[in-house]
């Protein structure tokens, strides 16, 4: 498990090297986005029309802040559970997302579109929404604003720790559930 | 008959509220601190320690522990012997959610259902009643996160599977659920009721106390059997593996039609949030 600092935007150069377990701290800027906001987006793509940023070396942050305090720049933010974005990711990943971060598992596709578009799956601890937000430096909300909590915001963030969950060659990090220690055949 | 005041309750749920979302409740803590000691995998140990990391900054800051401050759900037990004063009591307690999400920073989850549009205000809270003797208002608080709930079943057993496939339902659903309710997670499980009571049962199992034991020693055992099963499956913390999948589990068991056998399998992540105040 080998541990790597880097900048957005992420080349593939970036993230060929990297391998499911290995650790990462990201450095730059990330773009939250959960259910409402993928589905705005991918109309925007479907109406032809230009994205609230550039996917290229992007990465995506599953994640809706709590309200930022006076004097924070955002609330708790960590990641929310990815495979519902798995009908979207696809997509995006072929138009140059480079990462998604979420928690939990993805779906057959999006697993397959990261290795198509060497592109990763990365994980952040869920329920440490309050650690988390130490880490983003900056937040502004950048697209539909209507949505709340689940706004597309664009957010600095420094050393983030991210843990690669799936890699571009395929692998997963995830433990397989050993139903027959637990009893079941 | 005593009085009690609206403004009382209003009160009283809004710091509920704030406290649930930024205090870890101490038998929680003790579970991480616990299972921390015993896992021997280092990613099981560095997620543990960063939740407990977590758990210290959202006390020192009053940041919430997750940035979902779940849906309010709300257990009430009216005495016989009060009178609610002041306005009526849903209301009060959805003002009090309307107030302690507002004022503690706590995100709004509520929206609709077709259009998402977001209520606003984190209200209406699903609260359960409950009619009980004695001159107290007892109000349980619970915010419950998305992510775990949407791991969670309710399924209408054939008598004959017995509590051989209740452990088999409940395994095979920890099992498929994974990495995706943050575990380690609690799992309150409901047998028997109805279909719609098996899940409020199931829920309210969730209010106990981590250490707790349940007063039946029958059903104690079996929680402890649950226990084990699941934390042989070597889920871990955040799916990455390791000693413990679940914190714990509890059953709330009661009579149900002789045609049935209802099974509500709520899933909770470790992010157990929930205080109570008795008025």
């Amino acid at each position: 498990m080998a541990e790597y600092k880097l900048n957005t935007p992420l080349t593939d150069e970036d993230i060929a090297q990297l391998k499911a377990g290995d650790v990462v701290f990201l450095t730059g800027f990330i773009y939250s986005a959960r259910d409402a906001a993928h589905k705005k987006l991918v109309d925007l793509l479907d109406e032809g029309k230009e994205l609230p940023f550039d996917l290229k070396g992007a990465a995506i942050y599953y994640v809706g802040p709590s309200p930022a305090p006076p004097g924070r720049p955002i609330g708790a933010a960590g990641p929310t559970t990815s495979y519902r974005m798995d009908s979207y990711a696809p997509r995006l990943y072929s138009l140059g997302l480079k990462a998604s971060i979420g928690k939990g598992k993805r779906n057959a596709e999006t697993r397959q579109a990261m290795q198509d578009h060497t592109a990763v799956y990365f994980g952040a601890t869920g329920g440490a929404g309050a650690l988390l937000s130490n880490s983003i430096v900056e937040s502004n909300i950048i697209a539909f604003d209507e949505l709340g909590p689940e706004a597309v915001r664009e957010m600095k963030v420094k050393d983030f720790p991210l843990l690669v969950i799936n890699d571009s060659h395929g692998n997963e990090l995830y433990a397989v559930p050993d139903l027959k220690a637990a009893g079941i055949e | 008959m005593r009085t009690i005041q609206t403004t009382e309750i209003v009160d009283a749920v809004a710091a509920m509220c704030i406290k649930g979302n930024t205090e870890l409740p101490a038998d929680v803590r003790a579970k991480l601190e616990q299972a921390m000691a015993e896992e021997t995998s280092l990613s099981a140990k560095e997620v543990l320690r960063q939740l407990l990391e977590n758990a210290d900054l959202a006390m020192n800051t009053k940041l919430p522990l997750c940035q979902d401050c779940g849906l309010a759900v709300l257990f009430v037990e009216v005495g016989d012997d009060i009178r609610i004063e002041g306005g009526n009591l849903r209301e009060a307690i959805d003002e009090g959610v309307r107030i302690g999400y507002g004022d503690g920073f706590l995100r709004k989850s509520a929206c609709d259902p077709l259009t998402r549009a977001n209520t606003g205000d984190g209200t209406p809270a699903v609260i359960h009643f409950d009619f009980v003797p004695g001159d107290t208002l007892k109000i349980s608080y619970m915010a419950k996160g998305g992510g775990a709930e949407n791991m969670s079943r309710v399924t209408m057993l054939a008598p004959a599977q017995g509590w051989q496939g209740i452990k088999e339902f409940v395994i095979n659903r920890v099992a498929e659920a994974g990495p995706n309710p943050c575990p380690p997670t609690i799992i309150g499980i409901g047998i028997g009721g109805t279909f719609e009571h098996a899940a409020k049962i199931a829920k309210k199992s969730l209010l106990r106390k981590l250490d707790d034991t349940h007063p039946d020693p029958a059903i104690a055992a079996k929680e402890k059997e649950l226990e084990d099963a699941l934390n042989a499956l070597g889920i871990g913390p955040m799916g990455l593996g390791g000693k413990t999948t679940v914190l714990g589990v509890k059953i709330t068991m009661e009579p149900c039609h002789l045609a049935s056998l209802p099974l509500a399998v709520n899933v909770q992540c470790h992010s157990q949030r929930h205080e109570e105040v008795i008025l």
